[in-house]
């Protein structure tokens, strides 16, 4: 099932990923995955958040270039040849990886890899046809 | 010092004999003006149908200024004076926005031109056995194009290199003994900090001479030339509008550039009132082309600040001098000889939807050079967070401007909001060169 990360454009100023940060923290919205993608004098950061709506509407207020996008989030286990599995699946179905970002889930004892696909539901029924687990909205959220 | 000339007569002739070419050849020039429809409008409204109607040199101030507008007005045809089929080339340069203006020349335009040119060489002391370096941008941009013609003409060897690679430059300069060059004073200076980079020193080059011109420069800037290259540096002024250069240039005496008043009437104005200002006293150069007949322009305002001096030059030349350009009347950018107006920035950013309602203009110098960073403010409505988009947008950007002001600028992205917002565009542009 497709998950909502947020994209904010940060120009390449000093503090710019510390004020997204702290509106972020001052209401009570939870990061549960991050990275930064730059190029030479800006960057997107790409977070997924158990509250993305509100999470959107705060940074929007505070005059942050947002966007929303889908995204897959898939588990896997944390052990060598893990990430590699998924990606044999994704591959011998032609299915195309525009970036990815892991996290690692302690409580778990799992890895989360958050997946952009240009098709994603087309990459949902293939991982769940290949029994690896989707991570679904909800859990998002309790995580 | 030993005086040349090329055309003696011309060069040294009486004051009162001068006036009297001028008046004869203003007199031509109204007639063909008169044969576009942008003059034959514009005389006719002040009284002027045929040349009988100027009378003496004074009848000049009957005569409306032309402006840069007034060329893009008339943009492409307008001012054209005589048929396609006497028209051997033509020049277009931009327009203060996406209007470019051009100047038409018949064969006998272009070959008085390429005499001014061979009298500005034949000035500075250089001869047939020269080895003419052109460092200067050919093509739509005249200064290439100018000068080549004009040092073919006098007889020197030429290299029509044209600008940038600076390596090529070296080992050209090396490898030919290029006595003589021609470039904008900033690529001089680059020049000379690349040479410990390519091996070489001064001493290993044969240079003599320099025509640094296409960018106001200071008296401290052509010593610091003449003192890294070992060289003389003259001075040179030009315009497209004028044919380029060749308008005036420095004798061997390089105090002020003799201006080829047998072609170009100058006077210099207060640019508030139009009125002429008193004898050496600075203000906005006014010229007329009295022998251009593809393109007549009277009285074009050509927005720089520079002086006349009084006094006579011993090199024995009756054309007088015109200072340094030390300013302009509007807000053009000079940016590595290239002229540049905010404008034109702001037509190109302002017509791309991904682009906010903001953007900034700095010039800044990166080493000799100058650079242009055209900063703008993003749209957000059309982000996707996707970054390869904005890169895409980013060199769409500069696609756009290089196509319209022909240099390569940086682009900077920025969030809405992030810049400046300012009343008028003049303070969109943050210039942070010193003066050379």
């Amino acid at each position: 099932m497709r998950i909502n990360q947020i994209s904010v454009f940060l120009e390449n100023t000093k503090g710019r990923l510390f004020e997204v940060c702290s509106v972020l923290g001052q209401h009570k919205i939870n990061m549960r995955a991050l990275t930064i993608a730059e190029s030479q004098d800006f960057g997107v950061l790409r977070i997924v958040v158990d509250k993305p709506a509100e999470a959107v509407k705060i940074l929007k207020e505070n005059g942050f270039v947002t966007s929303l996008t889908d995204i897959v989030a898939v588990e896997v286990d944390d052990r060598p040849g893990g990430l590699a599995h998924i990606l044999e699946v994704l591959s011998k179905e032609d299915i195309n990886v525009e970036y990815m970002y892991g996290f690692v889930e302690k409580a778990l004892e799992k890895a989360l890899l958050v997946f952009r696909f240009d098709d994603p539901d087309r990459a949902i029924s293939t991982l769940t046809k290949n029994k690896i687990r989707v991570i679904k909205k909800e859990e998002i959220i309790n995580l | 010092m030993e005086i040349s000339y090329w055309n003696k007569e011309a060069e040294t002739m009486e004051r009162a004999q001068l006036a009297r070419l001028q008046l004869k050849l203003l007199r031509e020039t109204v007639e063909a003006a008169l044969a576009t429809p942008f003059y034959a409008h514009r005389l006719k409204k002040c009284g002027i149908s045929s040349a009988r109607d100027i009378k003496s040199l004074a009848d000049l101030a009957r005569i409306p200024f032309t402006t840069k507008d007034d060329l893009r007005e008339g943009y492409p045809y307008g001012l054209l004076a005589v048929s396609l089929e006497e028209v051997v080339r033509l020049h277009t340069s931009s327009g203060t926005t996406g209007i470019p203006t051009v100047i038409y020349h018949t064969k006998a335009d272009l070959d008085n031109w390429t005499d001014l040119v061979a009298r500005c060489i034949v000035a500075t002391g250089a001869t047939r056995r020269d080895v003419f370096q052109n460092m200067m941008t050919y093509g739509l941009f005249t200064g290439g194009l100018g000068l080549h013609y004009g040092a073919e003409r006098v007889g020197l060897t030429v290299i029509p290199v044209g600008g940038g690679n600076t390596k090529r430059q070296i080992q050209l300069m090396k490898d030919f003994r290029s006595t003589v060059v021609h470039a904008t004073p900033s690529y001089m200076l680059h020049i000379a900090s690349k040479l410990p980079e390519y091996g070489l020193k001064i001493s290993d080059l044969c240079l003599k001479k320099g025509y640094l011109g296409a960018e106001p420069y200071s008296e401290n800037t052509r010593k610091k030339v003449e003192e890294l290259f070992h060289i003389d540096v003259y001075n040179s002024y030009g315009l497209s509008e004028m044919n380029g250069p060749g308008v005036s240039f420095e004798c061997v005496y390089k105090n002020g550039m003799h201006i080829w008043e047998d072609t170009y009437l100058t006077e210099i104005i207060d640019p508030k009132t139009g009125e002429p200002v008193t004898e050496e006293q600075e203000g906005e150069v006014v010229f007329t082309n009295l022998k251009r007949r593809a393109t007549p322009l009277l009285r074009y305002r050509t927005r720089d600040v520079a002086f006349l001096y009084k006094d006579d030059c011993p090199c024995g030349r009756t054309h007088r001098r015109l200072s340094r350009i030390t300013g302009r009347t509007d807000d053009m950018l000079i940016i590595n000889g290239v002229n540049v107006f905010p404008s034109q920035v702001e037509e190109v950013v302002m017509r791309i939807p991904e682009v906010g309602t903001n953007y900034q203009i700095y010039v800044e110098k990166d080493g000799a050079l100058d650079k242009l960073i055209v900063k703008v403010e993003i749209y957000s409505k059309m982000f996707t967070g996707d970054l390869s988009a904005l890169d895409a947008l980013k060199e769409k950007i500069k696609d756009e401007l290089r196509a319209s002001i022909v240099i390569n600028p940086a682009v900077e992205l920025h969030e809405p909001g992030s810049l400046p917002v300012f009343e008028g565009k003049a303070q969109r542009v943050v210039d942070s060169r010193p003066k050379l």
